[in-house]
């Protein structure tokens, strides 16, 4: 465990790639088995423990320091993790024993239920110093943040072993930590895992955005860029499973996909469901609105089933009748997956149709002239592009179309965490319910935490602190007179919100130190924006 | 007969003591004012008399280049300052020179302890407990979650990255008075007496140091390096703002180190870019500043700057008389 604390703390104060990567493998080639398995999972976000809230610790420490100096030190710090590890009381008289082994810690972190974590717990944290501590919550309750993404992990592994990434990449998502076979096959102990007849998800291939450049048509085709979720459907060895971007499997919350795909395949494309906003009236999609209706449930109705109906546009075609089509040029993979459309039930999948154009800026008049305002722009692909994990220059760009802009006024404002602790870094801002001048109010319409330099922060942690009228806890309330420019990308009606409206990717655009409240946008003008 | 007192009063600009017509660390200049220590937001320029320990003093004329007006006075010295109002200066631990003030006036003792700190420190006079019926203290690091570990820990931890990396150096940001003095004390009581490398911010301070009798062993300009090999393997030492700013770019390869209290906090690192983050400060601890209170034990605690509001809970819950002062000005960025 110390071991493990010491690699977390050391990552979180380093920046540079290439130090992280060499503290990562140097420690996954020096701790023993299953700890390192382990680890790795910690790293990557494969561990969950549902006894271990945060409110488990927040309970905890609550009991042992007095909640008015935990509140100031939390907000503070904000972090409840690194908050608890630093004000849990030390026994004064400590037992010496065993140090703790990563293993040992999330055994028992496994075997715990909400009523045994609150005793369990406090023996744990009695045995670990401050970092320990901090390492044991962070594992317990999830969320590493500590710079490190999974495929950062993966290619330290495929480092600290030399491996090949791409191979590390094939067998993680059908393995479960603490990965023994993988330690095996890549320690040189047991031959490659066989995981030809398992479902499993294999890593995106992702884009960059396009900057101000231009691209030839004869080198790439142009494809909308759907506004549903990125989805990918496997099925194997009888099984059918649904992939999320991030590689969770989602396969129960859309269930009405299963038994849809009776091909051997592996596809890529985009869920959405069945509505007018994109894509036209017939056999179109809803805004993305319509879809959040169905994300995030473990079981789904027969009403949901029926009224939001989902649906899978294609785009891309990875495994076919166990063929590798990733090496293939996307023309190849274009001209296998129209092939394949006549053998899908056209209920449940549907081809992304190409964009056609006489040269680029036919091709941008196209995108800006769209009738169906819910696409949010297009998708460049080079003809050539075999399928490949991750980003790499040149294959695929994403062509946003410019987002909608509206000035809102600064209402509250809120601590951010890690990088940005003790900084005001999360901004809720409203527009007018009429006329201000009339003694109309202002109505929150959205909160964004981007969009801003580093600089820019400081100024308006600077704003916040000197405008303050009202302190509840982390939030401050200031003064109505700093205006935004957010930019978004859709906005849609919400009872969530007193304005009932919701946008879509908010963010600060600019920040209008000249501009006075009072001119700033009313709730009408945003509302005519809604296209759902 | 006045209410008690009353002859002593909290301003936005600073503490006033109204019969003598004297401020206290006051941010703006003032006629006559009272100096605890040399650290800009306290030792402010263009005051017409300044009251303060003489390396204080020296300290404020290296920074303004002019005495002007300097009235010192030594540790325990007791001085009438007017109005039938007596100051003693009493050492506070902070920096060098630094003093607690306290004011005695109508039978009624008022101690303003500046910045001070109770650990150890080379460099410095230790802080002197003394009874006092109103206490003003700071609170900078007035949170329960800052306590900073014993120097030689951390001195440790510098001294380690150093052998661990030897083709880098160390680059250690450090206000330029008193931590940056303390650093180098401490790591030559440790044993290291290889050259220090500093900024030639750094230069003049550690000077007047050694001339008041604080030895720093062998140190040198970076500007005046043979070569960016010449400093690899070694500390170097600047101001806060220089760590990220062109001029490390001189320096080869180098771990970005900075001795604060804030260090305590990961985030607070990560803001600064800071890869070996020394949790060092001449401030006192949460321990330190409870501790404190508990001993002096004064009839009433005045808390100046900080987090001021843990403090105040803190006394609450011991049930000791407390209020916060809104006063401005004060710094608490780099320490």
């Amino acid at each position: 465990m110390e071991e493990f604390a010491a690699l977390l703390d050391a990552l979180v104060y380093t920046t540079s790639r290439n130090r992280k990567l060499t503290l990562i493998a140097t420690y996954l080639r020096a701790a023993p088995d299953p700890d390192r398995g382990w680890a790795l999972a910690g790293l990557t976000g494969g561990l969950d423990f549902p006894a271990v809230k945060s409110s488990t610790i927040r309970n905890l420490m609550m009991e042992r320091v007095d909640p008015v100096l935990w509140t100031l030190s939390r907000d503070f710090v904000g972090d409840t993790a690194e908050t608890a590890s630093l004000l849990w009381p030390e026994p004064e008289d400590p037992v010496p024993q065993e140090a703790l082994s990563l293993a040992e810690v999330v055994d028992r972190l496994a075997a715990l239920t909400r009523a045994t974590a609150p005793r369990e717990l406090p023996a744990l944290f009695d045995r670990l110093d401050a970092r320990g501590r901090f390492a044991l919550i962070k594992l317990a309750t999830g969320g590493m943040r500590v710079g490190v993404s999974a495929r950062l992990a993966k290619t330290a592994f495929a480092q600290a072993f030399d491996v090949a990434v791409e191979a590390v990449e094939e067998y993680w998502h059908a393995l479960e930590p603490p990965y023994a076979e993988l330690f095996d096959w890549a320690t040189g102990a047991a031959p490659p895992p066989d995981l030809a007849n398992v479902p499993r998800f294999r890593p995106f291939m992702l884009a960059h955005p396009l900057e101000d450049g231009e691209v030839d048509l004869a080198d790439y085709a142009a494809e909308w860029k759907w506004d549903g979720i990125r989805v990918q459907l496997v099925r194997a060895g009888g099984a059918t499973r649904v992939y999320s971007r991030s590689g969770d499997d989602i396969s129960a919350t859309f269930p009405e996909l299963l038994d849809a795909l009776a091909v051997d395949a592996v596809l890529d494309g985009e869920l959405l469901v069945r509505g007018s906003a994109q894509g036209g009236e017939a056999g179109g999609a809803a805004s993305f609105n319509a879809l959040q209706q169905r994300l995030g449930r473990k079981s789904v109705s027969g009403k949901m089933l029926r009224e939001y109906p989902a649906f899978v546009r294609l785009y891309d075609v990875l495994l076919l009748d166990g063929q590798d089509w990733r090496e293939h040029p996307w023309k190849s993979r274009r001209a296998t997956l129209e092939a394949l459309m006549e053998r899908l039930p056209a209920t449940h999948f549907d081809l992304s149709a190409l964009v056609e154009a006489e040269d680029f800026a036919h091709l941008a008049r196209i995108r800006d002239t769209a009738r169906d305002e819910a696409i949010e722009g297009l998708m460049l692909k080079h003809r050539e592009s075999p399928y490949v994990a991750g980003r790499k220059v040149g294959h695929w760009f994403k062509w946003k179309r410019d987002p909608l802009l509206v000035d809102c006024v600064l209402m509250y404002a809120q601590r951010g965490s890690g990088k940005r602790s003790s900084f005001y870094s999360d901004y809720t801002f409203g527009c007018w319910a009429g006329d201000p001048d009339q003694g109309a109010e202002l109505l929150p319409v959205g909160k964004a935490y981007s969009g801003f330099t580093d600089a820019e922060l400081k100024m308006l942690d600077k704003f916040v602190r000197q405008h303050t009228l009202n302190r509840f806890g982390p939030v401050r309330e200031v003064e109505r007179k700093l205006v935004f420019e957010v930019a978004f990308d859709s906005v849609h009606a919400s009872k969530r919100h007193k304005s009932g409206l919701a946008m879509r990717f908010p963010r600060i655009h600019r920040i209008r130190w000249d501009k006075p409240a009072h001119e700033a946008d009313r709730i009408e003008g945003l509302r005519a924006l809604i296209k759902d | 007969m006045s209410a008690p007192f009353s002859w002593i009063r909290p301003e936005p600009q600073g503490i006033y003591i109204a019969p003598a017509d004297v401020w206290v660390d006051p941010s703006r200049p003032v006629p006559r004012a009272l100096v605890t220590h040399g650290h800009a937001d306290h030792a402010r320029g263009g005051h017409g008399q300044t009251i303060a320990t003489p390396a204080t003093l020296a300290i404020m004329e290296l920074r303004y280049n002019t005495r002007e007006g300097a009235s010192p006075v030594a540790y325990g010295e007791s001085v009438c300052i007017g109005g039938d109002v007596t100051a003693t200066f009493l050492p506070a631990g902070h920096v060098l020179g630094s003093a607690q003030i306290l004011l005695e006036h109508a039978g009624e003792r008022v101690i303003i302890t500046g910045d001070y700190k109770r650990a150890p420190d080379p460099t410095c006079t230790p802080f002197a407990v003394t009874p006092c019926d109103i206490f003003i203290t700071e609170a900078t690091f007035g949170l329960p979650v800052f306590t900073h570990p014993p120097i030689r820990e951390e001195i440790s931890k510098l001294l380690k990255s150093l052998t661990d990396e030897p083709e880098s150096c160390v680059l250690v940001g450090a206000y330029a008075l008193g931590k940056a003095q303390r650093v180098i004390a401490e790591l030559r009581a440790s044993g290291h007496h290889d050259t220090i490398w500093l900024h030639g911010a750094m230069e003049a301070m550690c000077r007047l140091y050694e001339q008041h009798g604080v030895a720093l062993g062998d140190l040198r300009l970076v500007s005046d390096a043979p070569s960016k090999e010449a400093l690899r393997g070694s500390i170097v030492i600047a101001p806060p703002s220089a760590l990220n700013d062109r001029w490390s770019r001189r320096l080869p390869d180098p771990v970005t180190a900075m001795a604060s209290g804030w260090m305590r906090v990961r985030g607070r690192a990560r803001q600064r870019g800071v890869e070996l983050p020394l949790v060092i400060s001449d401030h006192a601890d949460w321990n330190e500043l409870t501790q404190t209170i508990a001993e002096v034990n004064p009839h009433e605690t005045w808390i100046t700057h900080g987090r001021e509001e843990a403090l105040l809970r803190w006394c609450e819950l011991g049930q000791r008389r407390a209020r916060a002062l809104a006063l401005v000005g004060y710094e608490d960025e780099d320490d």
